[in-house]
Parts: structure tokens; sequence; C-alpha cells
């Protein structure tokens, strides 16, 4: 019996994808990027000053990354501030772009990435973290590669590519795993791994080959955003 | 993007152009850019719009859920105006706690909502003394050139226009998965709106880019509307920044006010449904 | 195996074949084969000419390097820089350059003798002045005012652009700066950190000045700007 995903997507399907630059005007750098109904936004300022001070390293820029959800991007309103959950996101996020930043270029400044979730619908870090990528891009940091991020899930026992908010509380079976994953792209270096659910290890590599695939897609529309800003 | 301080050179510049009628964009003085509404900013927001006025973004988001009355409006639904200036928005805004900036700006909308009586909070009653509705309206600018009090405004309203109320399940929470069908009650052909006028020297402008903003150090927030259309009556108001405002220059923004808010409202028809 | 898109685009001539430049992106290979060279912004990673920024991929002769268009002011000695003065010590003024740290300008750098209790009347806090980088350390960037075109600013007004855009602005041997200059009338200096003074005779030709650089910033893959920018001129008199 083939496994049905409840949007009729194939397993290895992610849902439509949109990715623009330059959206926000007074940002060295920014961008949007979707999968499906989930809308993250991204601004990066910098390299500039650090305050305070003592902050600064001598050796390279902080990266600061801030990661929220607007209120009104979820069914139950979120209160405005920082959560532990938002700010455990900001920080995996800064992890997972840091590996791509020649950071050693600009000691004591700062680079901060805001990455807003507009709407949400489940790979909302991941949708910030593709936003937050084409944004460094943009900004003129030395990169030495885009980062590509997605959410591998299992429902049941089949893998499936890019969760939605159903999939994530999927609860038949073995229920719903979530594995954000985020790399450098056409590397297999991984720089965001994180799982919650019930999983066997043997799964776990094709999990990631999986997650390859759709990165090289990924890949492929955020060098086309970055491409489009400039010709249109 | 540049957070360079305001300099002499800037200042002495505006100053003197303002006073011969001028501006970078060629606007008059008493003119507000064009600006365009979009709606569905999240499907998650029982209502919400995105406001573009020059490069100045904000998006409005209103949510509803169930609560108790507060204890001196029991037969009254609640109203919460919050807001963010989010640091994605300007090199200016910083993480942390809320400056004074961010914190006004969702109270002035506020009282705009609140004195003009759009929303009658009595209809918002779901069992009187027991639970009621509240209305939750959060601002966000996504990119500051300047005026984001009057462009929240516009979108505070235009999201309010098409906020619907959500079905509620048996146990009388909020159904999310239910289509709503009912739009919030608001008061008819009433739009209140925000104008901001900003000094500088003797000159007072509206609607300034952020490069203007920074330089004028008065500025005075109204909010009015129409009354049935034709008159027009003044909500709220709030005199903000270090310079005071002359009885001359109060009297010329009486003059200017209604004329600005027609033509606002008339480029804000083009987008309510 | 050369990888580039003959695209449709046309590419400012900067001096070098234009069909050898390209969009890239971080990381997106440019050329492959032992032969090239990585240049400024560009790396090898094996067989291959990467790129470690976003820009315009530019080969000349066997040295492939990244034309950024975007990116954050790199202090130079020698740069002219557009700055505000944000600080009065003792030993001299600091200058706000719109950079991760502040420019600082000797007290002995005036042109004029000036002791210690007047220094706020050569230059006050909030006053603009063009300076020249004289060297750059990790913490500060010591500036100099001494040469045609420098010193505090007055009149006219200041305004940004992506410093990135500064070299179009120029053009090649100042040909752009020039064409906006006479068909304005107008004074400009241009800092390397984005900052661009201009004062004209009256208000009107120093809006157009304005405009027309906004402009220019604009276009970041057009060719032959500089002609088109003679049309502008004509069409907005």
């Amino acid at each position: 019996m083939v496994f049905k995903r409840l949007d009729g997507r194939k397993l290895d399907e992610m849902r439509p994808i949109t990715a623009k630059v330059g959206i926000i005007p007074n940002a060295d750098g920014s961008a949007m990027f979707t999968f499906g109904k989930t809308v993250a936004i991204a601004a990066v300022y910098g390299p500039r000053m650090l305050h305070p001070q003592h902050m600064q390293s001598p050796q390279q820029a902080i990266l600061r990354v801030n990661y929220d959800l607007l209120s009104f991007s979820v069914s139950d309103r979120k209160r405005p501030g920082p959560s532990r959950r938002s700010q455990e996101i900001s920080k995996v996020t800064e992890w997972s772009l840091s590996p791509a930043l020649d950071l050693k270029e600009f000691p004591n400044t700062v680079i901060d990435v805001q990455i807003y979730i507009l709407q949400a619908d489940a790979s909302t870090r991941v949708a910030g973290i593709n936003a937050a990528s084409m944004a460094l891009a943009q900004a003129g940091i030395p990169m030495r590669n885009l980062v590509c991020s997605v959410a591998i899930g299992k429902m049941d026992k089949e893998l499936v590519v890019d969760v939605d908010k159903d999939e994530e509380d999927f609860e038949e079976g073995e229920g719903a795993t979530d594995i954000p994953l985020a790399k450098l792209a056409n590397t297999d270096h991984y720089t965001l791994l994180q799982l919650d659910g019930k999983i066997q290890p043997s799964l776990i590599p094709k999990a990631l080959l999986l997650a390859d695939k759709a990165c090289v897609q990924i890949y492929e529309i955020q060098k086309k955003a970055l491409k489009e800003v400039v010709t249109e | 993007m540049s957070s360079m301080g305001l300099s002499s050179l800037t200042y002495n510049t505006l100053l003197r152009m303002f006073a011969e009628g001028k501006r970078f964009d060629g606007r008059k003085l008493i003119e507000q850019r064009d600006f365009t509404v979009e709606y569905n900013v999240s499907n998650k927001a029982e209502g919400s719009a995105r406001v573009r006025m020059g490069n100045t973004e904000v998006v409005v988001g209103v949510k509803l859920d169930v609560a108790a009355p507060y204890p001196d409006s029991l037969d009254k639904g609640n109203l919460m105006v919050s807001g963010d200036l989010l640091p994605l928005a300007s090199p200016r805004f910083e993480s942390g706690p809320p400056r004074f900036p961010a914190i006004e700006l969702p109270r002035l909308i506020d009282r705009m909502v609140r004195e003009s009586h759009i929303i009658d909070l009595k209809k918002l009653v779901i069992v009187e003394g027991e639970k009621v509705w509240t209305v939750m309206i959060d601002i966000y600018p996504i990119n500051d050139d300047g005026a984001l009090i009057d462009a929240a405004s516009i979108g505070t309203i235009a999201a309010l226009l098409e906020t619907y109320i959500p079905k509620l399940n048996e146990g009388g929470r909020v159904n999310h998965d239910a289509k709503p069908t009912e739009k919030l009650p608001l008061e008819k052909d009433l739009i209140p709106l925000t104008f901001t006028f900003y000094k500088l020297g003797d000159s007072l402008i509206i609607d300034p880019t952020r490069e203007e903003e920074e330089a004028c150090d008065g500025k005075i927030v109204w909010g009015l509307s129409t009354s049935k259309g034709k008159d027009h009556v003044i909500h709220s108001c709030q005199k903000g920044l270090e310079s005071s405002m002359t009885r001359e220059d109060i009297e010329q923004m009486m003059q200017h006010l209604p004329k600005v808010y027609d033509d606002t409202l008339k480029k804000l028809k083009k987008f309510l449904k | 195996m050369e990888k580039f898109e003959k695209s449709q685009e046309e590419y400012e001539d900067f001096g070098s074949e234009p069909q050898s430049r390209i969009i890239v992106v971080p990381g997106e290979v440019v050329f492959s084969g032992e032969d090239f060279l990585p240049g400024e912004g560009a790396r090898r990673e094996g067989n291959d000419i990467v790129a470690s920024r976003y820009g315009l991929a530019e080969k000349i002769g066997r040295v492939v390097k990244i034309i950024p268009f975007s990116g954050a002011f790199i202090p130079r000695r020698n740069n002219v820089v557009i700055g505000r003065v944000s600080d009065i010590v003792h030993s001299g003024w600091i200058v706000d350059i719109d950079y991760a740290s502040n420019g600082f300008l000797p007290l002995m750098e005036s042109p004029r003798f000036v002791n210690k209790g007047e220094m706020d009347q050569f230059l006050a806090i909030g006053d603009v002045v063009a300076a020249k980088i004289w060297s750059v350390s990790p913490k500060s960037i010591d500036l100099a005012m001494k040469g045609k075109g420098l010193g505090k600013l007055e009149g006219g007004f200041i305004f940004r652009v992506n410093p990135s855009r500064v070299p179009r602005i120029i053009g090649r041997e100042g040909s752009m700066i020039n064409l906006i200059k006479e068909n304005t009338g107008c004074n400009i200096t241009i800092g390397q950190n984005g900052w661009i003074w201009v004062k004209g005779n009256d208000l009107d030709s120093e809006l157009r000045a304005r405009k027309s650089i906004e402009f220019i910033a604009e276009k970041v893959l057009v060719s032959g700007l500089t002609e088109k920018m003679e049309g502008w001129f004509t069409k907005n008199k």
C-alpha cells in the first residue's frame, strides 16, 4: 500500500516555494522564502559597530541571529517578546549559518541577522535559514557557500520531505518525527541537525539523502532569486 | 544601511528647503506619498493588511480570542493594540526591551481606534459578565522610511474592515478549522486615520521620509474621522518631541487636516472591498 | 569545461572583454581548469575556481575575480571619505564614517592652528567633513584633511549610496562624475564610504545631481551607462 500524504504530495515532493531578494530597502541584505504557506523574511545589517565594546571579538565578526514569530503568524496569538523556543531557534540558526561565512574578515564588528515568520505552517526555522542565507549573500558578506535547509519528516514509517503543520501533528502508527536539516550547498557539511520523534538509526542516512536532493532544488531557487534581483 | 547621525549640514539644508516649500522627492510640504494596501498577510490572523507608502512598509494583524471581560466593563469586549519596532526594519531599531517610540506607536493607534468607537465593544459580548471577544491588533513595521504611525493607521483600519469573527466549538473555544462567515461588527462609514505633522524650524510637513523625520524636532499626531461621511471629528491627539508648537502652528494644522484626511480617504477607498 | 551563461544582459564595460562576465553567488563554480588563478572574491577548490562573493565574475587573462554587487566599505589608505563629527576629545575629533569603527582626526591635522579650547569652533559635533584616510588599524581609522576638496563641508547636502556603487558613479577615469558635474554645474565630492556631497548654484540643480546619482546607483548591470546618462540629462532638464 502506498503511503498517501495528507495534501496529496509525493513522499519527496516539497510544497511550492517562492524566494525573493531585496524586500527591505533599509537592510544591507534581505530576502523572503516560503515553503507553501510558511512565510519567512530575513534582514541582514552589518558588518557594523558592536556595542558594548566588551562583546567585540578581536578575531572575527560576531554573528547575532534573532528569530521570532509575529504575533498573528500562528493560530493562537503569540505574545510579543522572545520565547524560550525562539531563543533556541535563534541560536541553532546562528550555528547553521556561521560555517558558511568568513567572519574573520571583519574583527570587532557584528553581523545582525533578523528573521521573522509572517505565517507559520511548520518548517519555520528552515524557511528562515533559507531566507537568511540569501540575505547574507545580498549583503555582500564573503561566504563559502549558500546554506540550504529543509525539514525531513517521518510519518508512521515513511520518510517525507518538507513537513507541513498537519504532518507535524500526525499521530497514527509511529506518529510524526521532525528532522530539520541545513547544509552548505553542494557539500557534505550539515550545519543544522535536530530531531523530535521516533526513528531507527538506520533511517538517518536515508533522511540525509532526501535532504540532499531537496537542497539541490532549494539552491537553484536561491541562486535564481539572487540573480533575478540585479537583472530586473 | 547607514545609521550615521543627523548632521548640521542636513539639518540646515532641510530647514532651507522646507522654508522654500521644497522636498527631496518633489512633494509639497503637506502632501502624503501614494500608498498601496494588500490583504492576507497571514492566513492565521482573523484580519491582516500590508501598507506600502513610498519605501515605508507596515504589516498589521488582527486576532480574536475568547476571554473574560475586564472587571470595570463586564458588558464589553476587550481591545488591545500592541506592536514593536522590529530591528528588521531599520538600522536604528534594536533588539531588547522596547524604547519609547515602540511603546508610543501602538498606544497612539489604540486611542485612535478606541476613541472613534469604530468597534462597538458592546457587540462583542458572548456571555455577559463571563465571556467576551478580545480584539488584539498587532502592528509591525517591515521597513522604516518615515511616517510609521500614519502608515500603521491605514493598515489597522484596512485590517479591521476585513476581520472575521471566528466560529466557536461546543466548548466555547475558538475553532480554528471552521471557516468564519461573520465580519467584525464595525460602525458603518467610519474610517479613523492618524495624521502626524512634523515641525522643522517654522515649517510643518506631513509624511516625512526617514531622512526628513530624523531632522524634525516637533510633532503632533492627530486621530480623526468623518461623522456620517460629512463633518470631520478629531478623536485623539498627542504632541511629541522637544520643540513647542505655536498657536499659529496648531491653527494651520486645523486648516490642513480636513483636506489631508479627505485625500487619504479617497486613496484608501480604492483598496477597500 | 567553461561554465558560464551567455545571457542577454549588458555588462558595464570596466575595460575587460564583456563576454567574460557572469553573475555568481557564493559557492558557485565560475571556471574549471588548472590554468586559472583565483583573484579577489574567488578561491580554488580542487579543479574549480569558486566564487566567495555575490557579484560579477570577471576574467582578465588567467585571473578570475568577483566584483561584488554590495558589501561593507573597506577603508584603505588614501580613500576619500565623508563623515560626521561625533565627538571631540583632547587630541582631536572622532568622525563617524559609517563604518564599524570610527575615524579619528588628530588635532594637528587641522589646516591652521587651533588651540584645545577652541576645537569646537573649528569643527563642532554634527559638522560634516571630507577627509582622506591616512592609516587603517584594527580599532581606528586615522584621517587627514590637508588637500584639495578636503575639509569642513558647508552648504549643499549629503546623501548615501551603497559603497560598492561608487566606482560606477565615478566612471572610467571620472567620465561619469564629470558628466554629472557638467550637466548640473554642481560641486560634487564622492566618499568611498558611499556618502556624497553636492553643492550647486541652486537647489534644483543640486536635486538633479542627487537624482542622477541615485539613478546610476540603481543600475547594477547596464553597459553604455555614460551614453544613457547623457540621454537622461537631456530628458530631465
